[in-house]
């Protein structure tokens, strides 16, 4: 059973996606969903812990061996970011039953899971596996249920922003493919331990460098790295609310893992940052994204486009701290990839049982609801002050590794504009606050009661887990290190 | 008996976190809620003072709570500096409570379970930033005590409050974040350590201008200390009731950024560095021009708080001067006037706070004649005003008088004449309110109906704190004696 | 040497159709007919890679000793199935988009957009 268990974790959604069609009643689906995705979440500290004791594990599809057959490769940063995914997943499920009731019609709710858990399995695969061209087919996976489910979206711009999505996800998938093509074309392998180790021969021919471009492309539109965002703020802000605070916390993180696990384990690190200017190119647009990002956030009307706008400044934190190219660095982008999830899943939540009281994410609708939804408000205060990275909160357990990275890799402007764009975040949280906390409630509206407990339960364990590991490093602190460390080849 | 000192030392913080779950859980019965604040801040005093005590022993007590990430530790250690802030914040906060029973209600002010519960939590921050055994630990307690004075400042809830809390917030947060937080990493990048060290954590040989910009970015980003040009958050904070202008923006707010100042100059740059460094000179000058500046203005507020608060913006500036000296008078002088300072402002704003609420008046320019109906206040509003000039009988007398030494000890005469002109524009923006509060002047109708003072708690707590500014003068002794242990501790080399 | 490579050149000429396509018009439908070719011109990519010169089909047999690659043949096979199902999602959305705003026209649809939101 142990030795199943990567598998496991992507075969345990996929078969339950369809599975969802013969329960008809939406609670029960539900519970099916939770349970299994519940499942996955044990699989993956199961995972972690197996990993963490000894080493990398290996897992032959059907028994066939490597490269002729599929395996699945666990170390420690892919269990870490499955830990994350499948966390996330299982606590934004809790609130979609009471969510989807007031947001969706009662004939797509099963619909609703199964695309859910289809997601699931995408991300999973993605992470799990060994093979390029795995990859892609689950890259694929996860991103038309993705589409899918943001369509399900009542406003009619989701289905707009959906298409839009589309149009721009397929290019990547795309582009991601033609590099594998390539890749697999030059060494005839596509098995990424294989890939690494037959690249060296080859890796100075113009065809690798046309590859890695691609792929590096691709994954940049996935991961919504600034100017390749346009896709992101409409998608998240006419979602259902789960699906954005699921998709918020965890798709761009997948693309982050693919982009580390491409040039890091792929190509190598001398390949990605000696032979090309990667380094300069992603610093660059990293810094740009944030400022660009955050400052757009400020002038935002509708809450969800403010977060989303925050989501791609936070990529471009994760970016940069992955750019400066040293342990410390890539460790600070990992720990901010799981920290990110933390607040964002957070924040997004709080935002669906906002949508779930008084139907709208739009500014002006916030007036008074720091009186009438106490719990919720400071749920979002809470998440905000972790994105602004004040002490004692996630944020700032990320912030200070970032800038540890940044000063020892003697880049003292990185720091400061690091720093300077943290200031950017304080002002558009504040508009949030202030709106909330110093205005009346709005005339005419009735009052607004506290959302249900289905709601505040995920988003209170969110909020604490935000505090906790803020205070309690050690768990986010050595797994981010240990994986981190194996990627540049350094035995702790 | 170590074991109990530790265990003091950490209910000195942990108790006001338990006192703000006992304020909310007693919140609708007001004469138990603040039963309880009294109780627990008379328990914490009494922790302070045996603290005290067992320092003077000679006994080293330390704590340290929780490893946050590697290398930096949460942790505490009592050392005199702190004990001197210590002592005064809870000794205050204990009055300011007192005082504050007396205003809210004679105020009628909403949600006072809100304000004591921050008020509670803000004075937790305050002990914990007192006892820091190193910077990272400070910077903590530092933000934490920015947050919990937020709703504190906008109490009222009205545009005006919500306008001042975003300056308040805007510019505390900005500053600790860009320049602060920047500065503590480039510390433990160049010095390798943040723990407070007697003699400093960097090397004699390091880069000067490193350590110099270091140094620029620490005066900056400890906002709380209100060097020009970020002192905007403290008349902004205004808009607060007064008994949270009294206590935080004259005592814990404040004090813990010139506290931090005195802190980081001490033990992280150290005394014999610090005059090295290129841009030490700089911020002397700059702290004296927001000495000068702030008087200036302050001469111009008709409002009585905001007159206050540029006040205080100024007196700031004499310590982080004192501290900036970097020689033993300068020490002395800046930890003194942390002390005389707090009890100098706190009456003032305590009056300010008492003719608000008897008389109804916030205006300098309407205080004529007022002498005749609250006598008392008044004559408090005079002594406290002495202190903060720095003349007999007060106590400002002793700290003012050490911080000149210091300046003429290194021959900084610019700044010297500065403190002075500085001292005499406090003579003439202070001493008129009182003057004609009780010599009216030709042409002024006596108002009928007698003595109308402020409630009889208010009157309490001022009387107690003039007490205290007449008591610094008499018996300086525990302030001094503080004040030149921190010497000693530091290993203090050169100088008297 | 060129005509040699004319495989890539096919190639390379519908995939920057496509992507002029898919860039350059408003038409939602017209959108994902560009990235159908798109798609495409990767699927011919592949498929011709695998091929072998004078290879014959994968199928062991006496006398064969020539064949072409299959894997990247049955890779492909996955890609069709996966733009098979993008096309349909694409194009379920698009009539669902037009039943929204009555039209198909990308446009029309981001002016419609506008004004609701100065309306609001």
């Amino acid at each position: 059973m142990l030795a199943h268990l990567p598998v496991l974790q992507v075969v345990l959604p996929l078969m339950a996606a369809p599975l969802c069609w013969f329960l008809n009643r939406s609670k029960l689906v539900w519970i099916f969903a939770l349970i299994v995705s519940a499942a996955t979440c044990v699989n993956s500290i199961l995972l972690l812990m197996e990993v963490m004791k000894s080493g990398t594990i290996i897992y032959e599809l059907g028994g066939w061996e490597a490269p002729w057959g599929i395996e699945y490769r666990i170390d420690k940063l892919n269990a870490f970011l499955l830990l994350i995914i499948s966390t996330i997943g299982t606590v934004v499920l809790f609130a979609a039953n009471t969510s989807i009731q007031k947001e969706l019609d009662e004939d797509r709710h099963t619909l609703f899971y199964s695309l859910y858990l289809l997601s699931l399995t995408g991300m999973f695969g993605i992470v799990a596996t060994g093979d390029a061209f795995n990859v892609f087919v689950f890259l694929e996976i996860s991103s038309l249920s993705a589409y899918a489910l943001i369509a399900l979206g009542r406003d009619r711009r989701a289905l707009w922003a959906a298409y839009q999505y589309l149009i721009m996800g397929t290019i990547g998938a795309t582009f991601i493919l033609i590099g594998i093509g390539m890749l697999y074309q030059m060494t005839g392998t596509l098995n990424m331990s294989d890939l690494a180790t037959r690249l060296v021969d080859v890796g100075h021919t113009r065809t690798v460098f046309a590859a890695f471009a691609f792929l590096i492309v691709g994954i940049c539109l996935k991961l919504a790295l600034f100017p390749l965002h346009l896709w992101l703020p409409n998608a998240y802000a006419y979602a259902p609310s789960i699906v954005t605070a699921f998709l918020a916390a965890t798709a761009t993180k997948v693309a982050v893992y693919l982009l580390i696990r491409f040039t890091f384990t792929v190509f190598g690190i001398s390949f990605s940052f000696t032979t090309l200017p990667l380094q300069s190119i992603l610093m660059v647009l990293g810094l740009v994204g944030v400022f660009a990002a955050s400052i757009t956030a400020i002038y935002q009307q509708n809450v969800k486009h403010i977060l989303a706008y925050s989501s791609i400044a936070q990529v471009g934190y994760m970016i940069i701290g992955y750019s400066i190219n040293t342990s410390t660095g890539v460790m600070a982008s990992l720990l901010h990839l799981f920290n990110h999830a933390l607040m964002k899943g957070a924040l997004f939540l709080a935002l669906g049982a906002v949508m779930y009281r008084i139907g709208s994410v739009q500014l002006s609708q916030f007036q008074g609801l720091g009186r009438q939804m106490p719990l919720t408000m400071s749920a979002i205060v809470i998440g905000g002050l972790s994105l602004i990275g004040v002490p004692l909160t996630v944020g700032f357990v990320s912030k200070w590794y970032l800038l540890i990275a940044s000063v020892e890799a003697g880049m003292w402007p990185v720091a400061v504009l690091i720093l300077l764009g943290s200031l950017l975040a304080i002002v558009y949280i504040w508009r949030i606050v202030e709106t909330a906390y110093f205005k009346p409630p709005l005339p005419g509206r009735e009052a607004v009661k506290e959302a249900p407990w289905t709601f505040l339960g995920p988003i209170w364990a969110l909020v604490i887990a935000n505090i906790y590991f803020g205070i309690d490093t050690r768990l986010s602190v050595q797994v981010a290190q240990a994986a981190s460390q194996s990627l540049f080849g350094i035995n702790p | 008996m170590n074991l109990s000192l530790t265990l003091m030392l950490q209910l000195t913080i942990l108790l006001p976190l338990v006192a703000t779950l006992a304020i909310a859980v007693t919140g609708n019965k007001p004469n138990l809620r603040e039963a309880v604040t009294i109780s627990i801040s008379l328990v914490v005093l009494y922790c302070v003072v045996n603290l005290y005590q067992a320092l003077n022993a000679g006994a080293t007590i330390a704590v340290s709570w929780w490893t946050l990430m590697p290398g930096l530790e949460i942790s505490f250690v009592i050392e005199p500096l702190g004990m001197l802030f210590a002592l005064i914040a809870s000794f205050l906060w204990l009055i300011t409570t007192i005082y504050a029973i007396g205003y809210m209600r004679g105020h009628n002010e909403q949600n006072q379970t809100r304000f004591y519960i921050c008020f509670a939590l803000a004075i937790s921050a305050v002990m914990a930033l007192a006892f820091s055994a190193n910077l990272f630990t400070l910077f903590i307690f530092y933000e934490v005590l920015t947050l919990s004075t937020y709703p504190l400042v906008t109490h009222a809830g009205t545009d005006k409050a919500k306008q001042g809390g975003r300056v308040y917030l805007g510019i505390l947060l900005s500053t600790s974040i860009a320049f602060f937080l920047l500065a503590i990493i480039l510390t433990w990048f160049v010095g390798g350590s943040l723990d407070f060290t007697p003699g400093g954590v960097f090397d004699a040989n390091v880069d000067t201008t490193v350590a110099g910009a270091i140094l620029v970015l620490f005066i900056f980003g400890i906002g709380k200390a209100a060097i020009m040009p970020f002192h905007r958050w403290l008349p902004a904070a205004m808009v607060a009731p007064t008994p949270v202008s009294a206590l935080l923006h004259a005592v814990a707010v404040v004090k813990a950024g010139v506290f931090t100042v005195l802190k980081v100059c001490i033990f992280i740059f150290g005394l014999d560095l610090l005059p090295q460094l290129p841009t030490t000179e700089f911020l002397l000058y700059l702290a004296a021009f927001s000495v000068l500046m702030a008087s200036i203005v302050a001469m111009k507020q008709d409002n009585l708080k905001a007159r206050l608060a540029y006040s205080t913006v100024s007196q700031l500036g004499y310590i982080t001067i004192g501290a900036l000296l970097a020689t033993s008078s300068g020490v002395i002088g800046s930890s003194m006037h942390i002390a005389s300072h707090a009890f100098g402002k706190i009456t003032l704003f305590f009056c300010a706070g008492a003719i608000l609420v008897a008389a109804h008046k916030s205006k300098v320019s309407e205080l004529r004649g007022l002498g005749f109906t609250m006598p008392i206040t008044m004559a408090a509003f005079f002594i406290a005003s002495l202190s903060i000039i720095g003349v007999p009988p007060a106590g400002g007398t002793w700290s003012k008088w050490f911080l000149l030494m210091g300046t003429v000890e290194t021959g900084y005469w610019v700044i010297m004449v500065t403190l002075m002109l500085s001292s005499l524009l406090n003579i003439a923006y202070l001493l008129p309110i009182p003057y004609h509060a009780f010599f009216p002047g030709k042409g002024y109708q006596k108002a009928s109906g007698g003595i109308k003072e402020a409630p009889l708690s208010s009157l309490i707590a001022i009387t107690i704190t003039t007490l205290g500014c007449l008591t610094m003068f008499i018996y300086p002794q525990p302030f001094y004696e503080l004040a030149k242990a921190i010497l000693t501790v530091s290993g203090v080399s050169h100088g008297q | 040497m060129f005509l040699g490579l004319y495989n890539y050149w096919i190639v390379v000429l519908l995939m920057m159709i496509g992507f002029y396509i898919v860039i350059a018009h408003g038409n939602l439908i017209k959108k994902l007919v560009g990235l159908t070719i798109f798609q495409t011109s990767v699927f011919i990519f592949y498929i011709s890679v695998g091929m072998v010169e004078r290879g014959s089909a994968p199928i062991l047999a006496e006398g064969i000793s020539d064949y072409s690659n299959p894997l990247p043949h049955v890779l492909i096979l996955t890609a069709i199935v996966v733009g098979i199902a993008t096309t349909a999602l694409g194009l379920a959305l698009a009539i669902r988009i037009k039943e929204a705003y009555g039209c198909v026209e990308e446009d029309e649809i981001q002016r419609q957009d506008q004004l609701n939101e100065d309306k609001s």
